[in-house]
């Protein structure tokens, strides 16, 4: 046999060998989509706002004590919105001082404007808005896996979804508990500890009546359920005002865990690293008598009163089940979102249906196979055995691939595989043709081969590259079943151009070497 | 075995006009159709909304499940969803809009409570889509995208290889295509999918492949038959990939059928799609492709005759020229 036939043979089982071992054992290797595995995928939206307007509301409270210590009275200094900071009511002849303590204090972030009468505009400047969404997003997007992976997930996928939208993509194959997995992923979990001034009272009014209804500008009203008051019956909601500058936030906890409270009900215990322990030591010290309000998300849960100073433990109370409680402590671990989260898209497939589409794909694609292979044997008799090998070795190299890679075989992905099927056919169809056509002008059975793989070469290269772009095209704009039909089509093509140019060629190349044949069965 | 025992010689070019009225009538119907709905028949993956997907322990009727879900607010649609035997209804709510200021979930919540309520029998969600309003402005904008992209890379890569008229046929051939298609999608009650858009996509490459075969034996042909008139040129190309163009869909129209057939209800507007594409892009293969690019061709010919020839760089022998532009109008191209 010839030496150059039989180097092309070795090539062809070498790829072969490799694709086997990239698909062995296909149950673990190839990875199933969403789509045929179950699950569910999410789409979220970053609330980037609520982190702005915390950085904000932070600002002008500094700013507010600063003034404070510096003995200059302003009317109020506050965040009117995400990015804007108003200070109103600056005395004339401090004006100067104010200005100096202003750039010192926010100038690095904040645009100042004057406006008239003490009023002053600080407004965030772009790149330092920028910043703080992207750091929202990526922050967001580490407590998201870090919660995700604590809830054991196996090949969770958490990643953003697109630049700019603030958006994060969450799939998690094989979930079936999805209320579950979106209240964990979504709960904000913003721990804040805060001295109460006043309360607890049945209503916002009964509470402010000592103040003649005006809530100080330090201190804030924040509502939670009624135990504490004990009457007025179930669901009535008690009121708490409390300093709105909390003496320590989620931030500085060091674990949380679910425990027992003193009647044996479910609770979450929580403890501070050395920060959080020296702040909460100083505050709990400093305030013996009074009430701690434990504000989870904007709401009380409990407001025990400090009996002594404590420096490294607290606890939850509140009326949990055990699954909430150990859901809570989750997040708690898993650190605050700096931003709530919308759901924008979700989609869950249940295992069955999963299921049912994995086996509707896979007798949709045996059945093409078996009518394309049939029709291929009786319309190219020998040489049909020729395209059926190298349309089933494309096959094989596709899977092998996306073995290797770790693409992932959705439903779409399936239809690409049968599109791939045809184009394989295509390619041969082509070839044979042409080889007849080249048998018609006596030529010879050898050079009619030769000629026709020649001539056939460019069609095929022009063919695969222009829908080559167009699957690099529907890869880069296309989404989610879109992204994974371009996948599977650019391999096939790209395998395709191997197996039907130089693997179906060896073969003849290796049937003709054998024997001089005088006829082609074609 | 052979297709045809002899070269075929049908005159292609001759019947195209017949065959564009057919196309026409398709696309007008079609277009018709789009009017009176007042839109394209948008899935809720680019309109947004709510689809839920309910396995019954007991068989239901669709009029059943419609009457439980009576108090559920908007525009319901219920249909049987996969095999009888399978118990499975889809429930399909509209868009709930942002301005009402609902979440995601409250549609899907609202479906499960009313049937629960309802008493129609045990149940439970064998899978649920819910797609919010941003999401499906930014997956239709993503398709558009996608498409006028993947359009123009065809169209600089045709341009590239052979000349501009054959770009702008196999252009014009996908778009008679994908005309023909969305037609028929509307005509069998089919919506605009996330698959669907990739089926039609795929259609686009396939139209394109089968329309750079021929252009490829044109091509070869230029070279060996100049002193041809390009429309009798492109009939010959047509007529010699015949075969292979015929055999090719019929392949590729297998493979699909029983995508459509044994794929499931998830595949099925793919499979339609695909397969109304298989067709429509053989048959505008042979009747557009080529002939638009005759018309321009032959266009820029008469333009260029109406003018004082120009002197010819390379002196040919043509004796029997039927056309003073001819020269200009099959030029020997460099590719190869």
């Amino acid at each position: 046999m010839n030496r150059n036939v039989q180097w092309k043979l070795v090539v062809v089982l070498a790829v072969t060998v490799l694709s086997v071992v990239a698909i062995y054992p296909p149950e673990e290797r190839i990875r199933l989509g969403l789509d045929l595995e179950g699950g569910v995928h999410m789409v979220l939206q970053v609330e980037t706002d609520d982190a702005l307007r915390v950085e904000s509301e932070t600002a002008a409270e500094q700013l507010g004590e600063q003034l404070d210590l510096q003995g200059i009275t302003v009317a109020s200094s506050s965040a009117v919105d995400a990015t804007t900071i108003r200070v109103e009511g600056v005395p004339g002849d401090r004006d100067a001082e104010f200005r100096q303590i202003a750039d010192d204090q926010v100038s690095a972030s904040y645009d100042r404007e004057t406006g008239a009468g003490g009023l002053y505009t600080f407004r965030m400047r772009a790149p330092v808005e920028a910043t703080l969404r992207d750091e929202s997003v990526r922050q967001a997007l580490q407590t998201i896996e870090r919660r995700v992976n604590e809830l054991g997930v196996a090949e969770p996928i958490v990643a953003p979804y697109s630049v700019g939208g603030y958006q994060i993509l969450v799939q998690l194959p094989g979930v079936s508990d999805v209320a579950r997995a979106k209240e964990i992923i979504r709960n904000t979990a913003l721990l804040e500890l805060k001295i109460v001034e006043d309360g607890p009272a049945f209503s916002q009014e009964e509470l402010l009546e000592a103040r003649n209804g005006v809530i100080p500008p330090d201190m804030e009203v924040v509502s939670g359920v009624s135990e504490a008051l004990g009457s007025g019956g179930p669901g009535s909601t008690s009121h708490y005002l409390v300093r709105r500058v909390a003496a320590v936030t989620g931030r500085d906890l060091r674990n949380a865990r679910p425990s027992l409270d003193e009647f044996n009900q479910p609770a979450v215990s929580f403890s501070f690293n050395r920060e959080g322990a020296r702040k909460f030591g100083e505050v709990t010290g400093a305030n013996i008598g009074r009430s701690l309000a434990i504000i989870l998300d904007g709401r009380v849960h409990t407001a025990p009163v400090i009996q002594s100073r404590i420096t490294d433990e607290g606890r939850i109370n509140g009326s949990f089940s055990q699954e909430e409680a150990a859901d809570l402590s989750l997040v708690l671990r898993s650190g605050a979102l700096p931003a709530s989260l919308t759901y924008l898209e979700e989609r869950t497939v249940g295992p069955t249906l999963g299921a049912d589409s994995i086996r509707a794909g896979v007798s949709a694609s045996l059945a093409g196979l078996i009518a394309v292979a049939l029709f291929m044997l009786a319309y190219y008799r020998l040489a049909g055995i020729n395209a059926i090998v190298a349309v089933g070795m494309n096959l094989l190299i596709l899977m092998g691939f996306m073995a290797y890679v770790g693409a992932v075989l959705t439903l779409p992905g399936i239809a690409g595989l049968i599109l791939t099927i045809g184009i394989g056919v295509d390619s041969n169809v082509l070839i044979f043709e042409r080889i007849k056509e080249e048998l018609r002008s006596e030529k010879g059975i050898r050079a009619a081969v030769a000629a026709g793989f020649d001539r056939v070469l460019l069609t095929i290269l022009d063919t695969h590259v222009a829908s080559l772009i167009a699957a690099a095209f529907l890869f880069q704009f296309g989404s989610g079943p879109i992204r994974g039909f371009a996948t599977t089509l650019a391999i096939g093509l790209i395998s395709n151009i191997f197996t039907a140019v130089f693997v179906s060629r060896t073969i003849f190349e290796t049937v003709l070497a054998r024997r001089r044949a005088a006829t082609l069965s074609i | 075995m052979q297709l045809f025992k002899t070269q075929p010689d049908f005159d292609f070019i001759a019947w195209r006009w017949h065959a564009l009225l057919v196309s026409l009538v398709i696309v007008v119907a079609g277009a018709a159709l789009l009017f009176v709905r007042g839109g394209l028949p948008l899935g809720i993956d680019f309109s947004g909304g709510s689809l839920i997907v309910l396995e019954f322990d007991e068989p239901v009727t669709e009029d059943a499940v419609r009457d439980a879900l009576a108090p559920v607010e908007g525009e319901k649609i219920v249909q049987q969803y996969g095999d009888a035997g399978a118990n499975q209804m889809m429930v399909r709510l509209p868009q709930s809009g942002p301005e009402v200021g609902t979440s995601l979930e409250e549609g899907a919540e609202a479906v499960r409570s009313a049937l629960q309520a309802s008493g129609v029998g045990g149940f439970q969600v064998v899978g649920q889509e819910l797609v919010g309003p941003v999401i499906g402005q930014e997956l239709r904008q993503r398709g558009i995208y996608a498409f006028v992209f993947a359009m123009a890379g065809i169209l600089v890569y045709v341009g590239l290889r052979f000349r501009f008229s054959f770009g702008v046929g196999a252009i014009v051939a996908v778009a008679h295509d994908i005309m023909v298609t969305v037609s028929l999608l509307m005509m069998f009650g089919y919506e605009l999918s996330l698959n669907v858009v990739a089926a039609m996509l795929t259609i686009t490459g396939y139209s394109v492949n089968d329309s750079i075969v021929v252009f490829d034996r044109v091509r070869e042909n230029l070279r060996r038959m100049r002193r041809d008139r390009f429309d009798r040129l492109v009939n010959v190309s047509i007529n010699q990939t015949l075969a292979r163009t015929l055999i090719t869909s019929g392949t590729t129209g297998f493979a699909v059928l029983a995508l459509y057939v044994f794929g499931g209800e998830v595949l099925e507007g793919f499979a339609f799609t695909m397969l109304v594409g298989v067709i429509s892009g053989t048959y505008s293969t042979i009747f557009i492709a080529a002939s638009v690019a005759i018309l321009i061709t032959q266009g820029r010919a008469a333009r260029r005759s109406a003018q004082p020839p120009a002197p010819a760089r390379t002196p040919q022998r043509q004796p029997q020229s039927r056309r003073p532009g001819r020269k200009s109008r099959v030029p020997a191209r460099k590719s190869a």
